[in-house]
């Protein structure tokens, strides 16, 4: 009987999941710590100096910028139009039957289950069909075909726990649907919207393999950093921005944990 | 006097489903009405069209003599307490109470004085600053009913409102719910399938089978003439008599039935009546309920305590008061 045994985890245990911890964040921390490295040319281990001049020359670079901000606003935009989408699609799906209404449900959230690549590769063929040139708006495009999955995922989770007839009640009580939505559909959907928001930010952000068959000219954060490792000057650069992508990655992450713990779970954070 | 609800031919369908068929009723203002049937018989979808959350494929619903066909529902002077309450859990009681005086733009002052008020009248005051979560079953009950009293309206409605709540508590709020609509004159229109319930509350029930309406009448007229075997049956337990049965004991070949009340038993194994066996008894306290096989027809009789108690399996002669047989309007 499990219940008998004592609190204590045995030793071995104990030393396992350590060593699971340690591989999985230990890589992270050297990542941080070659950001203050004086060697320029390759990872030496151990790191011959010490230095802090490689977040001044990070500033100064005008490519760590423009890429930055093609990612800041990707995944603004991306975000924005996932939420639109994933609540509407959401409200449709829980909200009334219809025939058909599992495999759209399923159809929305294939993107997510189906390998980057092939969501990259698809919407490729599609623009180059369509002959739409690539540019920013169709990286957005491309992300936000995963975007609406993690709102709507959020979204979907809240809209079945909130009674269908607390929006006959709102109405009832003389509420238009205007009044509706904004006095008792979005105080309760509130909270999952904004961690399904952050969350499609997040993936919008650190997003490669579609981007790399989306994008045009343009280079977002992470394709960026993938180019500047193959060359040979300035390498620590790479690992100050690896740096404030995880920072930005992190935190709205975190936050979405703690604003969704009572009982939804963060659905599609396995991407 | 114009009703206060009246259905011409009134029908919803779901497809092939025909959940209210070609409904014809009439409301009195002031009047507590009850709609009683099983589940699936069309007296939710009922109250549903006098609310406007759903419309009829066809015929004509008037509220007060207006014309409710395609009016949504914020603009009826109608309200509903729901069967799972649906109160808003981010709001506090208050702010549940006053929702709908808010989104009229009433002023924050009097709505909650209106609020404060209503929540007197279901015996709540004071409750307004909690959330619905940190309720009883039978306080959130309340703070439903005082959500709807609220916007004063002329027509209630009432769907299934007792349903959650245990014995003790549904027979509190039954006396509670009829003082409430006497002290108030407001038309009240309450959904159940409890017919104990709506025997004892309603001014008039309506008996609903199969989306169609068997029955209006008042309790009594309900419980001692039922129309057809579907109501003998659904409303009490009358013992339902087959046409041929009817024509041997009754002299008409038509349905009828019997209360178990009316039937003597006889011990003795021939004579004028209807030989039966007994099959069981239960006990019910007041009396003793006496199961009896009657030439392959199930009857109940039901024998005072006190009065001599026949066996199981014992052979007996039944007999009644031809009076007390009703014979009802369904065709043999």
């Amino acid at each position: 009987m499990s219940s008998d045994r004592s609190q204590r985890a045995p030793v071995g245990l104990k030393v396992a999941a350590a060593a699971g911890l340690l591989f999985l964040h230990l890589p992270i921390l050297i990542i941080f710590v070659y950001a203050f490295t004086t060697e320029e040319k390759s990872y030496v281990w151990p790191p011959p100096g010490f230095t802090t001049q490689w977040f001044a020359v990070t500033w100064n670079r005008p490519d760590v910028w423009e890429a930055l901000t093609l990612s800041v606003q990707v995944a603004a935009i991306s975000t924005v139009i996932a939420l639109v989408l994933g609540t509407l699609c959401a409200a449709a799906i829980s909200g009334t039957s219809f025939f058909g209404r599992e495999t759209i449900s399923l159809l929305v959230i294939l993107p997510i289950a189906l390998p980057g690549i092939i969501t990259g590769i698809a919407l490729r063929s599609a623009f180059s069909l369509a002959e739409i040139p690539f540019s920013f708006w169709t990286i957005v495009l491309g992300h936000a075909t995963f975007c609406v999955v993690v709102v709507y995922n959020n979204a979907v989770a809240r809209f079945r726990r909130t009674s269908g007839s607390m929006i006959e009640a709102s109405m009832d009580l003389g509420a238009d649907a205007f009044q509706t939505f904004r006095h008792v559909i979005l105080p309760n959907i509130g909270t999952a919207l904004v961690a399904g928001g952050m969350l499609a930010f997040a993936l919008s952000f650190d997003e490669v393999i579609v981007t790399t068959f989306t994008a045009g000219q343009q280079q977002t954060l992470p394709i960026w950093m993938l180019e500047e490792l193959v060359r040979p000057r300035q390498r620590p650069v790479t690992n100050v921005v690896a740096m404030v992508v995880v920072i930005v990655t992190f935190l709205p992450i975190l936050a979405a944990y703690y604003l969704t713990r009572d009982g939804d779970q963060i659905a599609g954070a396995g991407k | 006097m114009t009703p206060a609800v009246s259905f011409t031919k009134v029908s919803r369908h779901f497809g092939a489903v025909r959940a209210v068929d070609a409904v014809d009723l009439e409301i009195a203002e002031g009047e507590f009405f009850a709609m009683l049937g099983p589940s699936g018989s069309g007296k939710t979808t009922c109250l549903r069209l006098i609310a406007g959350f759903e419309q009829p494929t066809s015929g004509r619903i008037e509220i007060f003599g207006e014309n409710a066909v395609g009016v949504p529902p914020y603009r009826r002077n109608v309200n509903t307490v729901f069967q799972d309450y649906a109160l808003f859990p981010h709001l506090n009681v208050a702010d549940n109470v006053a929702y709908g005086l808010m989104v009229k733009g009433v002023a924050r002052e009097e709505r909650s004085r209106a609020a404060e008020e209503a929540l007197a009248l279901v015996k709540l005051p004071g409750y307004g600053a909690r959330k619905p979560g940190q309720l009883s079953g039978g306080q959130r009950q309340r703070v439903a009913l005082a959500r709807a009293l609220v916007n004063k309206p002329r027509v209630l409605l009432l769907d299934e409102p007792l349903g959650a709540l245990d014995l003790k508590l549904r027979e509190q709020m039954q006396e509670e719910l009829k003082s409430l609509q006497k002290q108030l004159g407001i038309t009240f229109v309450f959904v159940t399938h409890d017919q104990g319930e709506a025997l004892s509350m309603a001014d008039r029930v309506a008996v609903f089978n199969d989306g169609k309406i068997m029955q209006i009448g008042s309790p009594q007229e309900i419980y001692r003439r039922p129309a057809t075997r579907f109501v003998a049956d659904f409303v009490g337990s009358s013992n339902i008599l087959p046409p041929d049965f009817m024509q041997r004991y009754a002299g008409q070949r038509r349905w009828g039935s019997l209360r178990p009340e009316h039937i003597r038993i006889l011990a003795q194994t021939s004579g004028d009546g209807v030989p039966a066996r007994v099959a069981a008894l239960s006990y019910l306290g007041a009396g003793t309920r006496v199961s009896l096989d009657a030439e392959g027809l199930r009857l109940h009789a039901v024998v005072d305590s006190g009065g001599a108690l026949p066996a199981p399996g014992d052979a007996v002669v039944l007999t009644f008061n031809r009076d007390h047989v009703h014979v009802m309007d369904e065709p043999a």
